[in-house]
């Protein structure tokens, strides 16, 4: 079978994702085309052996939708004879993107792909795409449909995670992110949106809140008690997991995943088309793995997509140097690391998406980039990176230096 | 035309009165014959070029009831049959066209052309109503009598003759869903404000302004056939539908626990057929309404909520060639809590009720409660002032014997205690003399033995109320060994004047809706012993279709007096007849804790002040063990508290407690809120299957113990593959 190596991977900067955010200006098709022409120009591609274009989005309609990735690649100036698929796979839509490119060039029918992500909540909007899951009581009813946040706060409720664990781990995160900008860890693969002038419209995630500490948050309430109580989703959650007296809601805003913009692109292939490019892989694929979770926790999936991966991966968890675990809620990470008994020493050491923000169809690409950087920086091996999904799934992928 | 069931005249303005009245019934139902006539009528009105369009109107002081449920309840045994005779899928075809043909009689009065109205008065209800709806012009009887609505849902129905359809097309979506959800029974005004009529009239106008909207040339188009229509909440999928739909999923899971297919099926119907033109729509939701007429539910709670529970409020088991007793004036011995709800219901029904208690003082407070119950139905706009006065008026609270005089009825409900019960009762007897019915409310002694202090036992019956009287509908009637014909029928009597149901339930300790409490209850403190979480012990019992979870129950029944009874048992029966798990948890909350329940704010749960209660952390100390939740099996929790409950009933049916399975499924509902859509106890067995009942009960006893071993009866049933209805229903027919 053959190896599949990541060459390079680039992303945007993270725009606050509302109107007065930076990127609110770029279209969908802009982001990602910065993301693809920057992939390209940096590899010296002329764009012609590229054999697909993988980006993922969650909410592909209007601006974003029908089929982003081909309307990219010609955009980026690929050429006629690049293709281009847009996948949703919700939240890891990106991670998938890569992993769906890798897949190709394992089975030897592909050499050279893009996988990526693209998304532009302050101009789409979260949800603009729909989807029987949460309204069709065909699935709605048997699939316990809640909104995340309150799956989040049953995560918290369940295994005992409290306002204030979930605070703590949200100011941490800004912490950890900003002494990455400040040690210009993130330099590597931010590439800086610019008008067509080629005047930077951002060249920074914007959405951080460096200052951020436990009074700060103490004064933010809850955002998804109102809702839960009002409309039924505390008895959803409790009906679903009947151990759980009252639902306690810890999260809000600020130990959230930020609403923002943002793409990615990662550029997979083959040691021979490597070789052939002139290109230097910077690191392998070594696995990687789906899995469907307990759909009223939702937001689980990445403690069980782990234990499978790493068991078709023959490894353990100590065999692993740096995990990134998407920042959905702090309750996510807080769990995962629960369940694998570890101390968050080597998990978002560069802060996550509570600080950085999560372009929800982008962040598993921008994570894999992320996570090369971190290895490449501290000299080690082995990078774990996942997602929790809606509806309850996990992605996951072990890439490794080499 | 020849109809029996209408008359259809038309007038000089060419508009035709069709009067629904039909032979030998006090109301119209609908019936496969009022189907077929209504038909001829709909092709007439749209064939007679003489003939501008149709009134309907009802002969009778009520429109009509909507269908015949046993008619339903037939169609589901025919198909049934059918897929015996003819294979599953021609029974299916043949089920869904007979299932869908009121909706399409519906629909072609809509589509025929020329414009139909309606003038209600009185209930229109259920079909009746779907019929109104699919009428272009609906004027209502704006009197207190009038009521429409579709309260299919509570007999585990729904509308399937285009209601949901068109309720969805008429009112914003959320509203909608709750009307069809609750089942409601609207005013005039509300139904007028609802938009679901047009338009309110003095009752002897109602036809005439109904025959007004024909002859001003109203059309005969509803307005989702007019090109361009949209429905008033808009698109399904659209932000407006984001608003709605994850809640009314929710909240359906909150309200019923995934437990009531119907409420589901309007859900669905609804949310497909908004998709859809309107034909399509009828035709979704007609696929709905056959699939949920052949459910398991929609048969159990048809047979028990309507029709048994008819049939025992109409005297099942009166002893017939008694006549009817008379209610002018009745005693109640007794001023406290239940003494003054039996005081108050008899009250409302228009009985005079002399309210005795030891002194004036305690008679006084019992005639307060009266007030504040009173008082509570003219807050909310169920009475009037004038009703309340008229009430009060009818209340006599004293401590004086001698006013009992002429009483037809003497009902007890003093303490719980034997000697304080004679006392009452001689001095009573010596009143109104031994021939007057007497009637303890007594809920745990038995009947027989309290009779020996009464002048002539064979006058002296039980009438067992439920707490709070006011909203409870369950009453046993206890008939001790030496009770005579007399006085139960009296006390059946008694029962159908205050509008409640009742039971007959033979003379044994707990009678029959404790016993199966009872063993609710324990059940949930073995659970607390095992490890189960507290908190899962409650909500797997609601999930299961229980009202309120076992510990909550305890509570407020308070756990010093579950308590008493197990001490009083284990003092009257020996060691042998309590469960020492049940005595840990009682001894250990109620000496060890003082934890009295809800009565001092401290029992399993905590009641603080202010704000909701929660489970008491200690309860922890309970248990055994310490059980991962995630490894508990929720579902066989959920069996756990249906099983023992109905194994009791089983035992109480073969120990001759009760004696027809109607009983124990209606009190079953009524008296403790046994999972509503198993149809009760005896029907939850057979709904399984005796023998399947009987594995389980071997399975579960093995793994928790003798109280869930199958009674050798009940095996002996399953061999010869009976159900409760097959032997015990037809030989309590011709009982």
């Amino acid at each position: 079978m053959p190896e599949a190596y990541i060459y390079d991977a680039v992303r945007t900067p993270r725009g606050r994702g509302k109107p007065d955010g930076s990127l609110h200006e770029v279209s969908s098709l802009g982001l990602a085309v910065t993301a693809l022409a920057a992939l390209k120009e940096r590899n010296g591609l002329d764009g012609a052996g590229v054999d697909d274009v993988i980006l993922g989005c969650v909410d592909p309609v209007g601006e974003a939708g029908g089929d982003i990735a081909r309307a990219a690649a010609i955009s980026a100036g690929y050429g006629y004879e690049v293709p281009g698929v847009q996948i949703n796979r919700f939240c890891a839509s990106g991670l998938d993107s890569v992993n769906f490119a890798a897949a190709q060039i394992m089975s030897g029918q592909h050499e050279l792909t893009i996988g990526g992500g693209v998304e532009s909540m302050s101009r789409v909007g979260i949800g603009a795409s729909g989807g029987a899951w949460p309204v069709d009581p065909a699935i709605a009813i048997p699939s316990y449909f809640m909104p995340q946040g309150v799956s989040a706060d049953l995560i918290a409720t369940k295994y005992g995670f409290s306002r204030d664990d979930v605070d703590a781990y949200a100011v941490q995160s800004q912490q950890r992110a900003a002494r990455a900008w400040e040690e210009k860890r993130f330099a590597k693969s931010i590439v800086p949106v610019k008008d067509v002038n080629g005047l930077t419209i951002l060249d920074r995630d914007e959405h951080m809140r460096p200052s951020t500490d436990m009074q700060s948050l103490a004064a933010l309430k809850p955002s998804f008690a109102f809702l839960a109580e009002q409309a039924g989703f505390d008895a959803v959650a409790i009906q679903a997991h009947p151990d759980v007296e009252k639902l306690s809601h810890v999260h809000h805003a600020g130990n959230s995943s930020g609403i923002v913009d943002g793409a990615a692109a990662v550029l997979l292939g083959s040691r021979e088309v490597g070789e052939r490019h002139g290109l230097k892989p910077r690191a392998r694929v070594r696995a990687f793995a789906n899995i469907g979770s307990e759909p009223a926790l939702m937001l689980t999936g990445p403690v069980d997509v782990t234990k499978k991966l790493l068991t078709k991966a023959g490894m353990s968890l100590s065999d692993i140097d740096l995990i990134e675990v998407n920042e959905a809620f702090a309750a996510v990470v807080l769990r995962f690391m629960q369940a694998f008994g570890i101390d968050d020493g080597r998990v978002n050491v560069n802060g996550g998406a509570i600080a950085l923000g999560h372009p929800l169809g982008a962040t598993g690409a921008m994570l894999i980039g992320t996570a090369i950087d971190e290895l490449e920086r501290s000299g080690k091996a082995t990078a774990l990176v996942t997602l929790c999904i809606g509806a309850g799934m996990g992605t996951a992928t072990i890439i490794e230096r080499v | 035309m020849n109809l029996v069931n209408f008359r259809f005249e038309t007038g000089a303005d060419g508009v035709a009165l069709l009067t629904w009245d039909m032979p030998d019934r006090s109301m119209n139902v609908i019936t496969f014959e009022v189907m077929d006539e209504l038909e001829k009528v709909i092709d007439e009105v749209a064939r007679n070029p003489e003939i501008k369009g149709c009134v309907i109107a009802s002969g009778k002081a009520a429109f009509s009831g909507g269908a015949d449920l046993s008619m339903l309840q037939k169609s589901a045994v025919e198909y049934a049959k059918a897929v015996r005779e003819q294979g599953e899928e021609a029974a299916m075809k043949q089920f869904f066209e007979g299932a869908r043909k009121l909706s399409l009689l519906y629909r072609k009065l809509e589509t025929n052309g020329k414009p139909f109205a309606i003038a209600i008065r009185g209930t229109c209800l259920g079909g009746a109503f779907e019929l109104a709806l699919a009428c272009h012009y609906r004027v209502l009887a704006d009197t207190e009598k009038t009521k429409v609505g579709l309260p299919e849902i509570k007999v585990g129905l729904f509308p399937g003759a285009g209601g949901t359809q068109r309720v969805a097309r008429l009112m914003q979506t959320g509203e909608a869903l709750q009307l069809l959800f609750k089942g409601e029974q609207l005013k005039p005004a509300k139904a007028k404000s609802a938009g679901l009529v047009h338009e309110l009239a003095p009752e002897n106008e109602i036809v005439d302004r109904a025959r007004a909207f024909i002859v001003n040339g109203g059309k005969g188009k509803a307005p989702w056939d007019v090109e361009g229509f949209k429905p008033p909440s808009g698109r399904v999928y659209s932000p407006g539908g984001m608003m709605v739909w994850p809640a009314a999923n929710a909240i359906y899971r909150r309200e019923t626990f995934d437990n009531y297919p119907a409420a589901k099926a309007i859900l669905h119907s609804v949310f497909e057929g908004l998709q859809l033109p309107f034909d399509l729509g009828l035709r979704v939701e007609a696929r709905w309404f056959a699939h949920i007429l052949r459910s398991r539910q929609a048969a159990a709670m048809i047979r028990s909520l309507f029709l048994s529970k008819n049939e025992l409020e109409k005297g099942a088991h009166r002893p017939k060639e008694i006549p009817p007793a008379k209610f002018a004036k009745i005693g109640v011995l007794g001023a406290g809590f239940m003494g003054a709800g039996v005081a108050y219901v008899s009250a409302l029904a228009g009985i005079e009720v002399v309210l005795i208690d030891r002194d004036q003082e305690s008679a006084d407070k019992g005639k307060a409660v009266i007030d504040k119950l009173v008082s509570g139905q003219v807050s909310r706009g169920r009475a009037t002032a004038a009703d309340k006065e008229a009430l009060l008026a009818r209340v006599t609270a004293t401590a004086d014997y001698d006013k009992l005089a002429g009483a037809d009825l003497i009902v007890e409900a003093v303490f719980e205690e034997r000697g304080v019960k004679a006392e009452v009762t001689k001095k009573a007897q010596e009143v109104v003399g031994p021939d007057v019915i007497f009637a303890s409310n007594t809920s745990t002694l038995p009947i027989t033995s309290l009779a020996e202090t009464s002048l002539k036992p064979e006058n002296f019956v039980g009438i067992h109320f439920f707490s709070p009287v006011e909203k409870m509908l369950l009453v046993e009637v206890i008939r001790g060994k030496k009770t005579s014909d007399r006085a139960v029928a009296t006390a059946l009597d008694f029962v159908r004047v205050l509008k409640k149901t009742p039971i007959v339930v033979n003379d044994t300790r707990g009678f029959y809706a404790n016993r199966c409490v009872l063993n609710f209850v324990r059940e949930g403190h073995i659970m607390l012993t095992e490890g189960v979480p507290p908190a899962m012990i409650e909500t797997a019992a609601r999930m299961a279709g229980m009202p309120v979870g076992p510990l909550s129950l305890n509570d407020e029944i308070a756990l010093d007096l579950a308590w008493k009874i197990h001490l009083a048992t284990k003092k009257d029966l020996g060691e042998a007849a309590v469960d020492p798990t049940q005595e840990r948890v009682l001894h250990f909350m109620v000496e060890q804790e003082g934890r009295l329940g809800r009565k001092n704010g401290k029992g399993f749960y905590d009641y603080p002040a202010t704000g909701k209660k929660s489970l008491w952390p200690g309860l922890s100390a309970l248990a055994d063990k310490t059980l991962d939740p995630d490894e508990i099996d929720v579902e066989e929790l959920k069996q756990r508290f249906l099983v023992v409950q109905a194994a009791e009933a089983a035992r109480t049916l073969f120990e001759g407690v009760v004696t027809d399975p109607r009983e124990a499924d209606v009190g079953s509902i009524l008296g403790f809120g046994f999972a509503p859509f198993t149809g009760g106890t005896l029907s939850y067995i057979d709904g399984i299957g005796t023998a399947a009942f009987v594995a389980i009960c071997d399975a579960l006893a093995q793994k928790y113990g003798e109280r869930f071993a199958a009674p050798a009866q009940l095996r002996e049933m399953a061999k010869k593959g009976e159900s409760f209805y097959g032997r015990y229903g037809a030989q309590a027919k011709a009982a």
